[in-house]
């Protein structure tokens, strides 16, 4: 059932053209393919988040109902979608005109170049076309074994803790991950030979716990090591802190097989899109700096230029309620360009005192394009926005911040002043906008319930949300859940022990 | 083949069933928020189906955005006042509504699911009959719209091969005249049932808007219903105070008079409305009747009484009479009529509508029969 078609013909030139100009810029990007389909398929394509292939869901159903209506009624319609692998495959909408597909080929080679070069996709799995089709057949023959409703409802539960990721494991290696091993093992090495515990326990316990966590790794499977797993590891504190929720899962949760299997898929996914979520800023302002760049100086016909100026301006507006990544992320590159064509960076700079001197201030030091280029690699949106937001950026861009007035019962603008600007954007940006949850204790109270934090920097979690949430949770930990976490000024644990949510002052 | 994407919009489309089911007593009472979409179609509102994750609280979160403006000013602009283009306007937004369609049929079901409507045994069936043509024969005559090619080369080739005229080496196989078949209708006599509901409100000074809120809902889900029910349905009007007149819909739940109330007025008109119009050993005939319960005099009760003795009664499947509860309404007329057919009788249906969560409730007790 082949829905896309590769492009031919005078699309093929026109690729041929655009990859001719991404060249002369110095792009480096993977070989890239588009493909054309008409707006039913890139609908089902933008419900399953660019792959044509994943594991059956009803919420893809849903959004792809969402995205079909949006459609019809004319609400919304998508352009492009790009997808990080390799080869870099796109999808060009069938009904589009010359203009969009010449602007939208533009705009992907950007998109390429960032997936191949931002160190933060460097472990993402390029192949992930085939994982995806791979776990979605896994999950198919999970259905077929244990029924339908079953596996479904545990990908809810699953997909409830989706986000619950830690970002420092998109550096985890396979040979990281074996160097930390070695460690550990040597250092139970020592353990064993005479090396001694900083504590008073007897001697006795603690050969007897060696020989314990000895035996983790042949009886894993046994349900009674299960149970020892977790008291050593509340003991050792191993996993306290720990952020990646599903792997803790995995590793400690009484789950079958199948089900273990499922996170692991799940998991994995989540961690290919989690690149994706931390330079959304980046990513889109890479891009459509190179998508102006190249249609302005080289791509476009003269007769083009009214609509491309609409078209990128549709792309580029601004919103009062939320920042525009697009928007926010091209000027920022062309803002970073200029500043280092023009020397206004460093010491000398900063510390200049006039005005007239500061406005003026060129030292034509040229290093604005290979600066971008440099940072598009090592930077993610944090430290973009940490390093190169300027007042005077803020200003020119119009940037304020809102917040609740609850005596007025609407979002009012709060302030203009750019430390709390960059105080609010690095605030959402923070874990990819979500709230940092950590294992606290795998063994609170002695009984095997599970005590998470939420690692609170100011904002409070959505109540009913996280009740439904520790509902799910249980689910699969099969007993007592508990959050501690900060409600109104207050310290509170949320508490769900399957029968009734408490809240625990 | 269907891309497997349409399994899972199936799948997304039952839960939204399943949700509806649960909270069909919510959209029952709140009225309004169902919409007729074309003849047999409706938008259903629904809070997105999310899937819960610890995230922030929406009013603690706040943000930043850009655009001109002094502190204090509000941010909410209008909805459609988001990214235009490629932005996702709305990632994080929070409350997004989500509109469902379904049609008469699957709503109807949720309806009577709910509440475990009996399925109606129609009076009357096998009485209204009408022709259909199906094309479900061959005939070997008839326009070339209508050419039947595989059927008409299988005569060919059975021709040719019972001439020997026919070279498996070089199978070309040529129909000529007489080979050719086409399409042909059969003709088909089906059975119908008719329905035809007559409503009947009492629209003097004491019935309130509330109150006329409360039918247009309940008869909303008994419309639903009956459709679902019937291949035909008509639905009449009438209003009443001291005299009766036909209207429509429309009308129907606008009217408001002042003049006092006659509840014979509006059954005359309803027996005259039958009479002239729907033969009762044809028609399913349910006559819905909805006041406060007052009525000027004991008098007319009584002629009211005489009229659904004599007509109303022996020609209608039930008549049903549902006392909306109001400030002014005295209630007698439903002490009469349950004084008179108290519980046991049948055909004669009687329900007290507190307020709109009583509903349901009133819905399950006139739909409840089977009748």
């Amino acid at each position: 059932m082949l829905r896309t078609k590769q492009i031919s013909g005078d699309l093929l030139k026109l690729q041929k053209e655009i990859q001719g100009y991404a060249d002369d810029y110095g792009l480096d990007y993977f070989p890239q393919v588009f493909e054309m389909c008409d707006y039913d398929t890139i609908n089902i394509l933008a419900a399953q988040g660019g792959f044509p292939k994943r594991y059956p869901h009803w919420k893809f159903g849903m959004d792809y109902d969402q995205m079909s209506k949006g459609y019809r009624y004319g609400i919304q319609k998508i352009y492009e979608m790009v997808i990080n692998s390799d080869p870099c495959y796109a999808y060009l909408l069938e009904v589009n005109n010359w203009l969009d597909q010449k602007l939208v080929m533009a705009h992907v080679y950007g998109h390429n170049d960032f997936f191949k070069n931002n160190m933060w996709f460097s472990n993402t799995n390029r192949k992930m076309m085939d994982v995806m089709a791979n776990n979605g057949s896994k999950i198919r023959r999970y259905m077929d074994l244990y029924g339908v409703d079953r596996v479904e409802n545990f990908i809810d539960q699953v997909l409830s803790l989706e986000n619950l990721l830690d970002i420092n494991h998109l550096f985890e290696t396979s040979e990281v991950v074996q160097s930390r091993k070695e460690k550990e093992k040597k250092f139970l090495e020592e353990q064993d030979n005479g090396g001694y515990l900083v504590d008073d326990r007897s001697q006795a316990l603690k050969s007897f716990m060696r020989s314990k966590s000895r035996s983790e790794n042949d009886r894993s499977t046994d349900e009674n090591s299960h149970e020892n797993d977790i008291e050593i590891m509340a003991e050792k504190n191993v996993v306290k802190g720990q952020r990646d929720i599903l792997k803790f899962l995995i590793e400690f949760a009484p789950l079958e097989e199948w089900e273990a299997n499922i996170i692991g898929c799940l998991r994995e996914e989540a961690y290919y899109f989690l690149p994706q979520r931390i330079t959304k800023i980046m990513n889109e302002g890479w891009a459509s700096y190179w998508h102006s760049t190249i249609m302005n100086n080289k791509a476009m016909d003269s007769s083009e230029f009214i609509e491309f100026a609409d078209k990128h301006a549709g792309v580029m507006a601004m919103s009062k309620q939320q920042i525009n990544p697009y928007k926010i992320g091209i000027e920022l590159f062309r803002d970073i360009e200029f500043r280092w064509n023009t020397g206004r960076f460093g010491k000398e700079y900063n510390e200049c005192t006039n005005m007239v001197e500061k406005e003026n201030w060129d030292l034509k030091t040229n290093q604005g394009r290979e600066k971008i280029f440099t940072l598009r690699k090592s930077h993610n949106d944090i430290s973009f926005i940490d390093e190169f937001l300027t007042p005077e950026f803020c200003n020119r861009m119009k940037i304020f911040t809102y917040k609740y007035n609850p005596r007025s019962k609407r979002m009012e603008i709060d302030s203009r002043d750019f430390a709390a600007i960059k105080q609010k954007m690095l605030t959402q940006l923070t874990n990819f906008g979500s709230p940092v949850i950590e294992i606290e204790d795998p063994n609170y109270k002695n009984r095997k319930e599970l005590l998470l934090t939420h690692v609170h920097y100011g904002v409070d979690l959505d109540m009913e949300f996280a009740a439904k949430t520790l509902n799910n949770l249980f689910k699969i930990w099969k007993r007592p859940v508990n959050i501690a976490t900060k409600y109104e000024d207050k310290e509170v644990i949320l508490a769900f022990d399957g029968k009734e949510m408490k809240a625990v002052s | 083949m269907d891309h497997p994407i349409k399994r899972d919009h199936a799948r997304f489309k039952k839960i939204v069933k399943g949700k509806l089911r649960d909270n069909l007593r919510k959209y029952i009472s709140e009225g309004q928020q169902i919409i007729p979409k074309g003849s047999d179609q409706f938008k259903i509102p629904m809070p997105s189906i999310d899937i819960p994750r610890f995230k922030f609280g929406d009013k603690s979160e706040g943000g930043s955005g850009q655009g001109e403006g002094q502190e204090g000013d509000p941010v909410e602009g209008q909805p459609g006042e988001g990214e235009p283009g490629q932005g996702e306007a709305g990632e994080g937004e929070g409350k997004k509504e989500l509109e469902v369609e379904m049609s008469v049929d699957d709503l109807a079901q949720i309806l009577g699911d709910e509440l475990e409507l009996p399925k109606i045994e129609p009076k009357g069936k096998n009485k209204l009959s009408s022709t259909v043509d199906r094309y479900t024969s061959i005939g070997t005559v008839g326009p070339d719209s209508l050419k039947h090619l595989k059927r008409t080369y299988k005569e060919a080739l059975k021709r040719q091969v019972s001439m020997g005229v026919y070279d498996p080496k070089n199978p070309h196989v040529v129909p000529i005249r007489k080979d050719f078949r086409y399409r042909s209708a059969d003709t088909k006599i089906e059975m119908e049932n008719a329905a035809v509901v007559i409503y009947m409100m009492d629209v003097s000074g004491s019935m309130g808007e509330e109150q006329k809120e409360i039918v247009r809902t309940e008869s909303f889900w008994i419309n639903l219903w009956l459709k679902s029910q019937y291949k035909d349905i008509e639905i009449r009007y009438i209003i009443h105070d001291a005299t009766a007149k036909e209207v429509d819909e429309d009308t129907f739940f606008r009217t408001r008079e002042s003049g006092g109330t006659l509840i014979s007025s509006a059954f005359k008109l309803c027996k005259q409305i039958i009479e002239t119009d729907y033969n009762p050993a044809e028609w399913n005939i349910y006559p819905f009747h909805f006041s406060d319960g007052d009525n000027w005099s004991a008098d007319d009760t009584k002629t009211c009484l005489q009229l659904l003795d004599d007509f109303l009664l022996p020609c209608s499947n039930m008549f049903c009479y549902g006392q909306v509860e109001s400030r002014y309404g005295s209630g007698q007329f439903y002490k009469d009529l349950s004084q008179k057919y108290g519980s046991k009788h049948d055909d004669v249906i009687l329900s007290k509508i507190k307020n709109k969560d009583a509903i349901l409730d009133s819905i399950k007790e006139f739909l409840g029969k089977g009748k």
